[in-house]
Formats: C-alpha cells, structure tokens, sequence
C-alpha cells in the first residue's frame, strides 16, 4: 500500500537564513503511529508545520494521500488535522462554537452531533458550554485535539500532546491516542520523551538537527540497537575488578557486592560465556545474574553522542 | 472555492462583535451624541448654514463617514491581527482555505460592522436634526464603498502590524487627521485658498464630499471624481492584498 504521507527530500530555511530542515525524507504508512523524537530545536515543529501548510517548504515534496500539499492544498489539508504545540486558542470562545468553527474552516457543514460526539470521547462534553479561558491546560489541549478531529481528517499530527501535562494526565493522553488509532486514524507526534514513543509509537523517527537519524519500528529499534546489560550479584563483595577480568567491559556496582557487564546484543559474540568462565578461574562464586535491555533514552543518547564524537 | 469556509470566518468575526454588543454598539451612539452636542448645537448655535444646508444636519455625513472608517479599519485589522497574536491563525493556515477567501470572511464582517455602526449613527441623528435623503441609493452605495474599502485597508494593517502599537498606528496618526481635515466637520469652500489646494490631496475628502452629496446634492468636488477616487482606493488595496496572497508576507513563513 502506498504510504499515507510521503515527505522527500524536504529542505526549510528560514527567512534568518537558518536551514531548520536538511532534505528530510518519510513515510508513514496509513493507520500506524509514528513517533518524531528529537531534542529541542531538532525541527519536529518545523516539519510539522510544513507539511500541514504553516511554513512554505524551501525545496522537496510531500504529498498526502497522493496530493502535493502546494498544487492539490485543498485535497491534501482536507485529510489532515493538526494539534499545535502551543496552546493556541480563542479564549472568549466557547468550546463547542471554537469545534464548530474548525469544522467550517475545513469546508464541512455543520454537523453538532458528530461535534457532540467528538466532546464526549474527548471527555469534554460537559465542557461544551464553557468558555475556552476557562479550561484547565489538559482541557485546552483536548480542546486542540477536538478541532483537529472536526473535519474528521484521515491522518492528525500532535506535536508534543503531552508538553506541561502531570503524569495521569499524560496517561490519559495516551489512551485517547490509543482510542483515535482504533478509529483508525493515522497519528504522528512528536515528544522528547522516550517513554512516550515507546508507550504509543509503532515507529519511532529520531530527528536531529534538521535530519531524520533513523526510523524504525520500536520493537526492532530496542532489539537492534540496544545494548544489554548483565548484573553478576557475587556472594562476596570486591574491593575491585580482578586484573584477569579488566579486559572485559565490567564495573563494580553495590558496593562491589555485584559487577555490571555491558554488552551489544548485535554482537555475534557477546562475551557473557567467557566472562563466566574467567570469572570462576579468579574464583568468584555468583549468587545471582540479571539480563536488562537498555531503554530507548539510552539508545537515543548514545546514537547522539556517538554522532557527536 | 470554499463557501462554508467564508461562511464560518463571517459569522464567527460577527459572532465576536455581538457578544460586545453594549460596547460595541453603544459607543458610537453615545460619541454620536456627543458630537451632536458639541458641534451641532454648541457651533451650530454661531453658524446657521453651510451651503445652505443647516449646521446640525451638514455634519451628519461627516460624522457617519469619520465612525464608519475608523470601524472598519479597526474592525479588520484587529480581526487578522487577534489570531496572529495568539497563534490560532494556525489553524486558518493549515486549513484548505485560500487568501481570497479568508479575505472575504473578515473584510466582510468587519465592513458588516461598520455598515451597522453608520446606519445605527444615522438612526441616532434624526433625534437631533430633520435630515431629508436626496439619493439614498447613492448614499447607500457610498457607505458600503467606504465601509469595504477601509476594510480591506484595516486588513492589510492587520497583517502587517507586529504589535499592538502598530496595530492602532496608521488609524491614529492616518485616518482620522485625514478624516477631520476632509471637511466632514465644515465646508472646504470656508477655507483659506492654501488649504482649499492641500485638501484636494486628502483622499478621504473626496469620500466625504460624495457622501454629502447623496444627502443634500451639495459637493465639494463633483461627485463622480468621488466615485473615481474610492474606486481607485479599493483597487489599490486589492492588489495590495493580491500582492500578500502571493508572497505569502508576513502571513506563512
Ligand atoms: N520562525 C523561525 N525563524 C527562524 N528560525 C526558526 C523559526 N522557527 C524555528 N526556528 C529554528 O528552527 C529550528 C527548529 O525549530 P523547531 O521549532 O522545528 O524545533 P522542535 O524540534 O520543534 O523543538 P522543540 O522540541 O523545542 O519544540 C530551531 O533551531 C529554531 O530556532
Ligand atoms: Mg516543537
């Protein structure tokens, strides 16, 4: 199937002359959810905005369902919706006259119970009379996201859906994510939290510095980057590594009572067997051995650093 | 083209000025009538008539045109430039709308509401003066003229300005000097030879001197190089605003 959203070689400076993307190229597949994860500045925004209409593309192409968001805007924007990263809103609007609105400007006509339904899954409906100002900051973000569905868009893009939310809220988010992609809608958001993409994501794009670093599927991305680490808990602490073992990747954790082993799962060899052996020739008796894949925030850490060096 | 589009920017821009309705309808009646008792009965007790229209009645037009072009341009500009101020204009962007549509929806509500404020300030100045309409098709067609015109003005200040001080600039410092100094207060012909001249070169003079005309057939400049100069007015801001439809300025980065 032809991917829902096609981004090829996107280029965007800025009027400062500043190239905030540099020949971004991405496929997203319909109904998936993709994770844009990078730091601050990395150009999430950026290309968000592009796509959606906000900035005009330097040079490159996207295309959504088949569009080109220059020549055919009006087919290519009528499928998508956008959640800004800013809560950007009417304040003196009412929630449920700032939905109707969103639905009007996409050309739909107006429809109050598709509205009325949108508020109730989004845990407003109560809230449809309220004026925006309000709204608590998570009400105002679901508010963001209900004018986004309005139009009901084939493909929503949130940047950053859960920036300044506590944490049971950011669960919340999570589900509401969850149930939107049941609906079938394609999502694409941006965070800086590894949790997050790990929580929603089924791909994860790492962009940094105006370039996607890699995509991948979350599950091959931890499989296949990850380093796994191997707790060895010895019966008698050590002041310190053995000579014979210093060779190896180990350091002394818990107060020397265990000894931490870093290794590359890619690796053909991963060095656990001989490590145990040369562990028993020093005779060190274990009581115990841990495996633990490291987290996406490692990975993510270190393919930065790594480009770093 | 994308009527509902139109359709929602209208009545939502409407929608904001009658939620303000107190403010927004009560000012020009009470500065109307403030007016009336400055002017019209304070001066007007000194001066019987001008070109023989009676003092009271001659400042009509001049009073609807200052209101109706202050509001407008106020009107549309505040209008583009509120959702560019708290980002919202985002969703304006992002949806399958073009420039001329957008264009439409606002410049038409806020020139909407400049329409009612002028009809509302006529209806205020027949309790204070017999007024007589001689060409009320005229008189109708000049205001709505004036009341999209200046819209269209307001919204390319609105775009432009980057923040609030310049946002009240050019209505301040521009229009309502010219507004006073057309002769919507007082007849050119009082003035002095020089400042009969430089009159001439303020565009809004020639607005409200057709204006006039629609009420008392008394002019001070024919009343087609009138309609030739609001003419010119609106197409200049057309293609101003064409302009900004293509480049994107100050709009979409
Ligand atoms: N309007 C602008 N003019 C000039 N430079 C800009 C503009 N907007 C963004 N930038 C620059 O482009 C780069 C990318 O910004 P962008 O907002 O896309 O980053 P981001 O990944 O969304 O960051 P964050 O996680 O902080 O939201 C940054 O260096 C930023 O300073
Ligand atoms: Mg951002």
């Amino acid at each position: 199937m032809a991917p829902i959203v096609k981004v090829n070689d996107l280029r965007k400076s800025y009027d400062s002359g500043f190239e905030a993307l540099k020949g971004v190229t991405l496929d997203i597949e319909e109904g998936e959810i993709i994770a844009l994860l990078g730091p601050n500045g990395a150009g999430k925004t950026t290309l968000i905005s592009t796509i959606c209409g906000i900035t005009r593309p330097t040079s490159g192409t996207v295309t959504v369902s088949g569009h080109d968001i220059i020549k055919d805007y009006r087919q290519a924007r009528s499928q998508i919706g956008l959640v800004p990263q800013e809560l950007s809103l009417e304040q003196f609007e009412t929630v449920m006259n700032a939905v109707r609105f969103s639905r009007g400007l996409f050309g739909k006509p107006n429809d109050d119970a598709l509205v009325e339904k949108l508020l109730r899954q989004l845990g407003l409906h109560d809230k449809k009379d309220s004026k925006i100002m309000a709204l608590s900051g998570g009400m105002k973000r679901r508010v963001l996201i209900a004018k986004a569905l309005a139009h009901e868009p084939r493909v929503l893009f949130l940047d950053e859906p859960t920036a300044g939310v506590d944490v049971e809220l950011r669960k919340d988010m999570w589900r509401v994510v969850d149930e939107l992609r049941k609906t079938g809608v394609t999502i694409i958001l941006t965070t800086h939290y590894i949790e997050e993409a790990e929580a929603m994501a089924d791909r994860i794009a790492v962009i940094e510095k105006g370039q996607i670093r890699l995509v991948q599927g979350k599950v091959e991305l931890m499989a296949h980057l990850g380093k796994k680490e191997a707790i060895i808990h010895l019966t008698a602490p050590l002041a310190e590594v053995p000579a014979s073992l210093a060779h190896y990747n180990v350091e002394l954790v818990n107060n020397g009572s265990a000894l931490r082993y870093v290794y590359d799962v890619r690796a053909e060899r991963t060095g656990i067997t001989s490590l145990l052996n040369d562990l028993q020739t020093a005779g060190l008796q274990m009581s115990d051995i841990e495996t633990r894949q490291s987290s996406l925030e490692e990975i993510f850490v270190g393919l930065i650093e790594g480009d770093a060096a | 083209m994308n009527y509902q589009a139109i359709r929602s920017i209208y009545f939502f821009e409407m929608a904001r000025f009658f939620r303000t309705y107190r403010q927004s309808l009560l000012a020009p009646v009470i500065s109307t009538s403030l007016y009336f008792v400055v002017f019209g009965a304070a001066i007007g007790s000194r001066i019987n008539s001008v070109e023989g229209v009676p003092y009271g009645a001659f400042i009509v037009p001049g009073l609807i045109m200052l209101s109706v072009m202050t509001q407008s341009t106020s009107n549309a500009s505040f209008g583009i430039y509120f959702p560019k101020f708290t980002g919202s204009i985002y969703e304006l962007l992002s949806a399958p709308v073009n420039f001329f549509e957008a264009t439409v929806g606002y410049v038409g509500a806020a020139a909407t509401k400049a329409l009612i404020i002028g009809l509302i300030i006529l209806g205020t100045s027949y309790f204070f003066v017999d007024l007589t309409i001689a060409h009320p098709f005229a008189m109708v067609a000049f205001l709505l003229l004036t009341c999209l015109s200046f819209a269209l003005l307001g919204f390319i200040i609105g775009i432009w300005a980057g923040n609030f001080e310049q946002l009240n600039l050019i209505p301040m410092l521009i229009i309502t000097p010219l507004v006073f100094l057309g002769g919507s207060f007082y007849s050119t012909s009082m003035l002095p030879p020089v400042w009969q001249a430089i009159t001439m070169l303020n565009p809004v003079h020639y607005l409200i001197s057709g204006f006039r005309w629609a009420f008392f057939e008394q002019a001070d400049v024919p009343v087609g190089i009138s309609l030739a100069a609001i003419a010119v007015f609106t197409g200049l801001c057309l293609a101003a605003i064409a302009w900004i439809f293509r480049t994107g300025w100050r709009i979409r980065q």
